[in-house]
């Protein structure tokens, strides 16, 4: 049984124009969405290739490609190959891990305040790859997978300890977060101040974020984590959609509501915890992209592709901007962290009054 | 007290059925060994106090809250073993507050209802835009599709959810109080738009009620609930009587004939403004 049948009674004419109207409103917005999103996708890729020509020295087009095809001379397959590219490459999926991972956060939980760098999943892999260089003298990829378990096991408390009644509410699950957040921020603090000299260079990453020193290594591994746990996200798209209207609303949408809950912060949790054991904890990164995404796209659809390409330009031109744009040189968490301190106070004091969503 | 239930074998029709439902959230018990047949094709009103079990029996009924004990069938298959998508396609809820997303325009919203319809994958398709326009038709909302649900007043955006769970395109819609926050004359338009798509689209309609009379004028069929239990089952006239209000609501009353429509209409007692009373029984 379908309406269109049982409201054959209206002029046909009538009917056939609102169908056109509601077909074009949602061609508009379809086409108005690709459109932003192309935008977006150019200044993510300006930005890369941007920051592979500019710098101390600037390099062609022309050079950068030689490099990237393996016969660039010298000078530029140092600079560019070695140092510029696998830096602008950690920055691209980096920025994606953590802008996808804040979203799918803050479009689950429908507060742009519960994003994972708020709620203390980043703190908590920081704080255990603290631990892990400074106590115990650890180094390399193991320090990764301590700080991969520790932020998974942090955000598996935190959801235990928000749960009640069959269900972890948003507002709980936020301020036990915070809670959880300012604990581990101690612990860090606690680690440094026992570092020796050596270990607090390789331990002061794990405070504010940084590209220096990107591996090749590291990007893989963000990028499989991009690719793999991304898909699982994306995946979800229309589910989550249906989510944003509550928990009843999607379940009679159809929505297993609690699968998706689990099988997207899951691989949120892991996103950020793969991209914080790269690049530390790159300040309000993934608080940032949601908003902006929904400002730029507005409500067309899904914030999953927008948010996750907003986090890779905000990346690059953080980092960028952290190398160049001061007397001295600055990790890319310092940059994202000046900028995203003022937003999380606008958005404290906003989701107080209103009480707003994403 | 009338307990008059539907025949539970109709000639066409959703047949919906509970049989023995209990419901409960941790170790508080809310409905207790319900036994439910909802009429086919017909507009059903549940009445009851607050917190008498009213939104948890709905919840229970799209698969949300899985039951303690009994069952819920549609179509003499087990809710809570259909998959979920599946289930959706039948029967839909419009729940007591759902939430809008800030920001989002009319038209998407209403498309949301095509969940149950779509792919993880899959694109749009015209049988999506045939239903939202439909909906939007249906509610007269069709002019509203640009805009933002936000800035929408009470009642329209009440006929927006109504348009969102038209396009899920369902034998069965239920609704937890869909006349909550409006004001009288957006009640009766929604009630009104209800009845408009039982006539015509002969969907069985289920909703939750807090105004008895109300409830008495546009349903079929009455239920009223107590404490979780059922109190009483049948045509308004049966139903809603005086002792109805009492044993439910803990109320005097007397019950006299809506000259409007023919059906009961309830007329409180209280301690003030009692000059006229024909000893009620």
């Amino acid at each position: 049984m379908t309406l269109s049948s049982s409201y054959a009674i209206d002029a046909e004419g009538a009917a056939d124009a609102d169908l056109r109207k509601v077909v074009s409103a949602r061609r508009n917005r379809d086409r108005r969405r690709r459109q932003l999103i192309a935008v977006l996708s150019a200044l993510v890729a300006s930005a890369y290739l941007g920051s592979l020509m500019l710098g101390s020295t600037t390099y062609g087009i022309a050079e950068v490609a030689g490099v990237v095809l393996g016969d660039g001379d010298g000078g530029a397959e140092f600079i560019v190959g070695r140092l510029r590219l696998p830096r602008a490459s950690l920055a691209l999926v980096v920025g994606i891990a953590f802008g996808l991972a804040g979203v799918t956060f803050q479009t689950l939980l429908r507060n742009p305040l519960a994003s994972p760098d708020v709620i203390g999943v980043t703190e908590g892999a920081s704080a255990a790859a603290a631990v892990a260089i400074v106590s115990f003298s650890l180094g390399g990829l193991l320090v990764s997978w301590v700080a991969v378990a520790a932020g998974v096991g942090v955000a598996l408390t935190i959801y235990l300890l928000a749960y009640r009644r069959g269900t972890a509410a948003g507002t709980r699950l936020i301020l036990i977060g915070i809670g959880v957040a300012a604990m581990m921020q101690s612990v860090i603090a606690w680690q440094l101040e026992r570092a020796t000299n050596f270990q607090l260079a390789e331990a002061l990453r794990w405070l504010t974020g940084s590209l220096n020193g990107a591996l090749w290594r590291d990007v893989l591994v963000v990028l499989t984590a991009v690719v793999v746990l991304g898909s699982a996200v994306l995946l979800q798209t229309r589910a989550l959609a249906a989510a944003q209207l509550g928990d009843d609303a999607a379940s009679a949408l159809g929505v297993r509501i609690e699968r998706t809950r689990l099988l997207t912060i899951v691989a949120a949790v892991g996103l950020v915890c793969i991209a914080t054991a790269a690049s530390g904890p790159i300040a309000f990164l993934a608080l940032l992209s949601g908003p902006i995404a929904a400002r730029v796209v507005g409500s067309r659809g899904s914030l999953l592709v927008p948010a996750a390409l907003v986090g890779a330009l905000l990346t690059l031109l953080a980092d960028f901007a952290g190398q160049y744009a001061f007397g001295t040189r600055m990790p890319v968490g310092v940059v994202t962290g000046i900028l995203g301190a003022p937003y999380l106070l606008y958005l404290i004091v906003r989701v107080n009054r209103v009480g707003g969503t994403l | 007290m009338t307990i008059n239930q539907p025949a539970a074998q109709p000639n066409g029709g959703p047949r919906l059925e509970i049989e023995k439902l209990t419901l409960g959230y941790g170790d508080r018990e809310v409905v207790h060994d319900l036994d439910l047949i909802i009429a086919p094709g017909e507009v059903t009103a549940i009445v009851g106090p607050n917190a008498c079990g009213k939104s948890t029996l709905l919840r229970s009924m799209t698969r949300l809250l899985p039951p303690r004990t009994g069952r819920v069938l549609l179509d003499g298959k087990e809710v809570h073993a259909t998959p979920a998508k599946q289930l959706a396609r039948r029967m839909g809820l419009l729940p007591q507050s759902p939430i809008a997303p800030e920001g989002i325009t009319v038209g998407e919203l209403v498309g949301r209802g095509r969940h149950p319809h779509q792919r993880v994958m899959s694109r749009w398709s015209e049988a999506d835009d045939r239903a939202v326009t439909a909906a939007l038709r249906a509610t007269d909302t069709i002019e509203l599709i640009g805009r933002t649900v936000d800035e929408l007043s009470g009642g329209q955006r009440q006929r927006v959810w109504i348009a969102m769970a038209l396009a899920q395109e369902t034998e069965v819609l239920l609704l937890d109080e869909p006349t909550t926050f409006l004001d009288i004359s957006h009640q009766v338009e929604v009630l009104d738009l209800l009845t408009d798509l039982n006539r015509s689209a002969g969907t069985t309609i289920v909703m939750v009620l807090h105004d008895l009379n109300l409830a008495a004028r546009y349903a079929d069929h009455l239920i009223a609930l107590h404490d979780g239990r059922l109190h009483s089952a049948g045509r308004p006239q049966e139903v809603l009587v005086p002792e109805l209000v009492q044993d439910v609501f803990g109320m005097r009353s007397t019950v006299i004939q809506d000259p409007i429509s023919d059906k009961p209409l309830m007329l409180p007692i209280g301690r003030h403004h009692v000059v006229a009373l024909d000893a009620p029984s």
